[in-house]
């Protein structure tokens, strides 16, 4: 029989010290796990996405959902967006005499970043918030579990429509915030600060380049992508009851505002710039 | 194996643990093809993680379950597919899908499985709506009916790609002592008029001695005694008899 060696009682302190150790070593496993089980799910994304049956009623379903359910929200956020920056700008550059420089100042910090970023952003906290709840609701209703007995894949069924839709529809988004941050913007300046509306739009021509739409739609997707994946995920695995879901619509929204965030650096720094 | 072997689904040795706790601890029974199977046990016995292992929802860490002479256990999702669809389920809320009507809901697993006419699918899923006396409830939500009806639509759904096996797990939960008792009577006359295998996960004994044909208790994660309805009321198991006397049934 092996002899246990005698336990030394903890003092309050070192007690205090383990448990402010271990909730330290936690948060960048539960990080890691979290990153591996959204790997898992987006591997198992693409091989079911590739598979038929391919279902395009469900595909468009999710394009109305998240993209043109998403106009009204997404414009008046870009028109307020680009008027605001706009009224600003001009007051700020008119102390310098530079204010016929707001056209391409706006045109290109609206192309690269604010649309992609803002149109995410609005896109999750409308619909991906709403994927959460729904997926969250059906797991903890049993429904996910039957669609699998009835030899339907979940994944295939709920995540893979989703996660396309998202894809395309995102880049949409970001082109209409554009458009109308462009579009509000032109308005402040040239009906309230009396700039010179041609000498507006051809900052803007001058300025905004292929490349920046580029950036446009290669950041709108990766966001679409990212944010519905992270929605599917916290829906599709939520625990629970009505607690759990609740809680998953959160986590939902928290990590996708986070990851597009530092994804947009990342893209950024890494593709763009430099 | 072959069809004609009575024994439908055989579980052997189904051991899961959660977190570390055992929940299954090598459970080992017989499902016999064209009888009504129950099991039996009392809240957190581990009935209803024993029909996810089953139904294949969770992968049990070791044990077989042959079904049709097929182990189900090391098969992939992939693989799973045809053995998914010799089962039908009804769950203990229905889990019917709650954006679709009850009509779509029963005709779902025809869209998704076969190749029938838009006609075809409306007669065949009308017709079980009617089996089961739930037409009216067709064009509704699942919100809309009572308890009683969406189990009835439930069942309705598992029949329509007529499964060899049906699973209904805790039937007669949450229902009035007369709804309790039609869903006993419905249970009966789907096995008799379909000829399906039923499995049965239930603690109501009421129900056990209504529609049994084999018995199998189940207490902590391992299957106690499996017998027929009467040899269960002349077993000498003390789990057993603690079991029957606390749900107020009389025995030898």
């Amino acid at each position: 029989m092996p002899v246990e060696p005698p336990s030394v009682p903890k003092s309050p302190v070192v007690a205090w010290l383990v448990s402010v150790f271990d909730w330290l070593v936690a948060i960048p496993l539960q990080g890691l796990a979290e990153v591996g089980i959204l790997g898992r799910l987006a591997w198992e994304t693409f091989l079911w996405a590739i598979r038929p049956p391919y279902r395009v009623y469900r595909l468009l379903d999710a394009m109305e959902f998240i993209g043109v359910q998403s106009i009204a929200i997404v414009g008046l956020t870009g028109a307020s967006v680009g008027s605001v920056f706009s009224l600003q700008l001009v007051d700020g550059f008119r102390q310098f005499g530079a204010e016929n420089q707001t056209g391409s100042v706006i045109g290109v910090a609206l192309a690269r970043e604010l649309a992609p970023v803002f149109a995410a952003l609005m896109v999750s906290a409308r619909a991906g918030s709403s994927i959460a709840t729904e997926l969250g609701s059906m797991r903890v209703s049993s429904q996910i579990d039957a669609l699998t007995t009835m030899s339907v894949s979940p994944v295939q069924f709920l995540v893979v429509p989703r996660v396309i839709a998202g894809m395309l529809m995102v880049p949409v988004m970001a082109l209409l915030f554009n458009l109308i941050g462009l579009a509000g913007a032109y308005a402040v300046a040239v009906n309230i600060d009396g700039l010179d509306g041609g000498v507006f739009l051809e900052k803007v021509r001058w300025f905004v380049d292929p490349t920046d739409l580029g950036q446009l739609a290669f950041k709108a997707v990766v966001f679409g992508f990212t944010l519905t994946l992270i929605a599917c995920r916290q829906g599709f695995y939520a625990t629970g009851g009505a607690e759990g879901v609740g809680r998953a619509t959160n986590r939902a929204v928290v990590q996708s505002a986070v990851a597009i965030l530092v994804l947009d650096y990342v893209i950024t720094s890494t593709l763009f710039v430099g | 194996m072959s069809d004609q072997d009575p024994i439908h689904v055989r579980i052997e040795d189904v051991k899961k643990s959660y977190d570390g706790t055992e929940v299954l601890r090598g459970v080992t029974f017989d499902i016999v093809r064209g009888r009504i199977n129950v099991v039996i046990g009392g809240s957190g016995a581990g009935k209803s993680v024993l029909t996810k292992q089953i139904l294949r929802l969770e992968k049990p860490e070791s044990g077989r379950i042959v079904v049709d002479g097929v182990d189900i256990v090391p098969l992939d999702d992939w693989k799973l597919v045809p053995i998914r669809k010799k089962f039908g389920m009804v769950f203990q809320f229905g889990a019917l899908f709650d954006s679709l009507t009850c009509f779509d809901n029963v005709a779902f697993p025809l869209r998704e499985h076969t190749k029938m006419s838009r006609r075809e699918i409306h007669d065949r899923a009308m017709q079980r709506l009617t089996d089961l006396n739930v037409v009216k409830a067709a064009p509704m939500l699942p919100g809309q009916i009572s308890g009683g009806m969406q189990k009835r639509v439930a069942l309705a759904r598992a029949l329509v790609l007529e499964p060899e096996i049906l699973v209904y797990d805790e039937p007669t939960s949450g229902l009035d002592p007369v709804s309790s008792r039609l869903v006993d009577d419905l249970i009966a006359e789907t096995s008799s008029k379909f000829g399906v295998t039923s499995l049965v996960i239930t603690h109501d004994m009421a129900s056990v001695f209504k529609i049994s044909h084999f018995v199998n208790m189940l207490y902590k994660g391992k299957i106690e005694e499996s017998c027929t309805p009467d040899e269960i009321l002349k077993s000498k198991n003390p789990v057993v008899v603690d079991f029957l006397r606390a749900s107020g049934v009389k025995t030898d």
